[in-house]
């Protein structure tokens, strides 16, 4: 059973049935789907979520679908970690960082498609699609596998291997689109409206987008019922953004911790900046894009909550931060060598931007902030491989050792 | 007939330019203007277009040669 009541536009407040719709036919607004809150909150206590599995679906009373029939391969109720030594580097004593690499292909998009496929299959669906420079197509793939159903994953022609293993793997249909971003773009949206089939971020994006809601409720449970002060979230399409806000609300509004005062602030990279720029010059209106950033998984340049995302930085007090690509890489490392988290471009994106922010004091030292790392790093190993000091390389022999161990440690010496 | 929605970006320097109105006069192309927000630096404008697939398709490459730049009104739909 589930307690969403209806898919609701989020400009016009028209309603329409739980179907695979997603664009208001009246305003052409975006729909989002409402649930009969009073009867969550007559139902759903902490202990009941506290007594569920050990993954997003023991948040199940707030999702648009039937978790007894969830495609779980794992997905979500990942580590929450006070990050002493990053938070010391950076001045932030009271840092944590919600590790969403160890989820079950190693990024976040299990959440959302954890959620889409089970809505997709009841929906009657066979066929699981999606565009995608990565995470997206790895996870619509490892899901319809697991679901039993077929996939049909697009992704740009020139795609690093790795990428393109950690797809096909898992034996879905994958299509390679010759054509520039704009030009692949374009097939992809028109192939979604032209084939009958589940296209998991276009026609099921409102169920979709409502499993990023589990990042915000895994997070005020792992914080002991309570949301933080601060989150610095990277943005993409934006949907990620404004959906650990709504999970925090719903647990607000359902009694399950109290009304949170959250600052929610956002990272991109400079080559791909539209919220970010619009924030920047003081605008409501972002300009679109062509992206050019390392940051390839955050590469969406006419983001499709960007407009909801530059709201939420206004209303919660939030700020938007946007760093190079060498600030990408050196925020890799930082985070890999403090904490021991070896995160994929966009966690670089997130932790340059969150260093960024507490330098302009945008972060205040007492403030409960979470960061949230989206990715793991050995989907991006070509973004940082230059930068790592190579290995020694050494005769099997203790002399050789001891002569190139030396030779390191004199060098780093004179450093 | 074809119904197609996308949205138009406009650059500051096309702001006084009449391109959609153009787009009706220079192809069997219908335009509706669905939602905009345009003001003295950039604009935006969600339309929708009906006509022959080839004739929109025509239409859409000629405002883009203009410097328009044309998107789903979805957003983008590859995704990281």
């Amino acid at each position: 059973m589930t307690y969403a009541t209806s898919l609701r536009c989020r400009e016009c407040h028209r309603e329409y049935p739980l179907a695979a719709l997603h664009v208001c036919e009246f305003c052409f607004g975006p729909l989002e789907v409402a649930y009969d809150y009073d009867a969550i909150k007559r139902d759903v206590t902490r202990r009941r979520i506290e007594s569920g599995p050990a993954s997003l679906w023991r948040y199940r009373d707030f999702l648009p679908c039937d978790a007894d029939a969830a495609v779980d391969i794992g997905a979500g109720f990942t580590p929450l970690i006070h990050a002493k030594n990053l938070g010391a580097a950076l001045g932030l004593p009271k840092l944590y960082l919600k590790n969403d690499t160890m989820n079950p292909t190693w990024s976040f998009k299990d959440r959302v498609v954890a959620v889409a496929s089970t809505r997709a299959r009841e929906l009657g669906f066979d066929r699981l699609a999606c565009a995608s420079t990565g995470n997206l197509a790895n996870s619509v793939s490892a899901h319809a596998a697991a679901a039993g159903m077929e996939a049909v994953v697009f992704i740009p022609h020139d795609l690093e291997a790795g990428k393109v293993v950690g797809s096909s793997i898992y034996g879905p249909t994958l299509v390679k689109v010759r054509g520039n971003y704009d030009a692949v773009n374009r097939l992809c949206a028109e192939l979604a409206g032209a084939y009958g089939w589940a296209f998991v971020n276009v026609n099921v994006r409102p169920y979709y987008s409502e499993g990023s809601k589990t990042l915000g409720f895994e997070v005020a449970e792992q914080l002991g019922w309570k949301a933080p002060d601060h989150c610095v979230v990277p943005i993409a399409s934006g949907s990620l953004f404004v959906k650990i806000r709504k999970g925090f609300d719903e647990l607000a509004k359902t009694g399950l911790i109290e009304a949170p005062k959250t600052r929610m602030s956002g990272a991109q990279a400079t080559g791909c900046s539209p919220v970010a720029t619009a924030w920047a010059e003081g605008s409501m209106n972002f300009r679109p894009q062509r992206p050019n950033t390392i940051a390839k998984s955050l590469a969406i340049g006419n983001p499709a909550d960007g407009y909801y995302s530059l709201v939420q930085l206004k209303e919660t007090g939030g700020a938007c931060a946007m760093v190079t690509d060498e600030e990408i890489v050196a925020g890799m490392k930082l985070l890999a060598e403090t904490e021991g988290i070896f995160a994929e471009t966009a966690g670089g994106v997130t932790v340059a931007s969150l260093k960024q922010l507490a330098a302009q004091g945008r972060i205040e030292p007492g403030e409960t902030t979470v960061a949230f790392i989206t990715g793991a790093g050995f989907k991006t190993l070509e973004a940082v491989t230059d930068a790592l000091r190579p290995p020694l390389e050494i005769d099997a022999t203790m002399e050789s050792f001891e002569r190139a161990y030396s030779a390191l440690r004199a060098a780093e010496a004179v450093a | 007939m074809a119904v197609k929605r996308v949205r138009f970006t406009f650059p500051e320097n096309l702001i006084r330019e009449p391109i959609i109105y153009l787009l009706g006069q220079e192809f069997r192309v219908i335009t509706n203007v669905r939602m905009a927000d345009v003001d003295d630096r950039t604009g935006w404008v969600v339309l929708e277009l009906e006509g022959e697939p080839e004739e929109i398709d025509r239409g859409l490459a000629w405002a883009q040669a203009k410097g328009v730049r044309v998107d789903p009104v979805t957003g983008d739909v590859v995704e990281g």
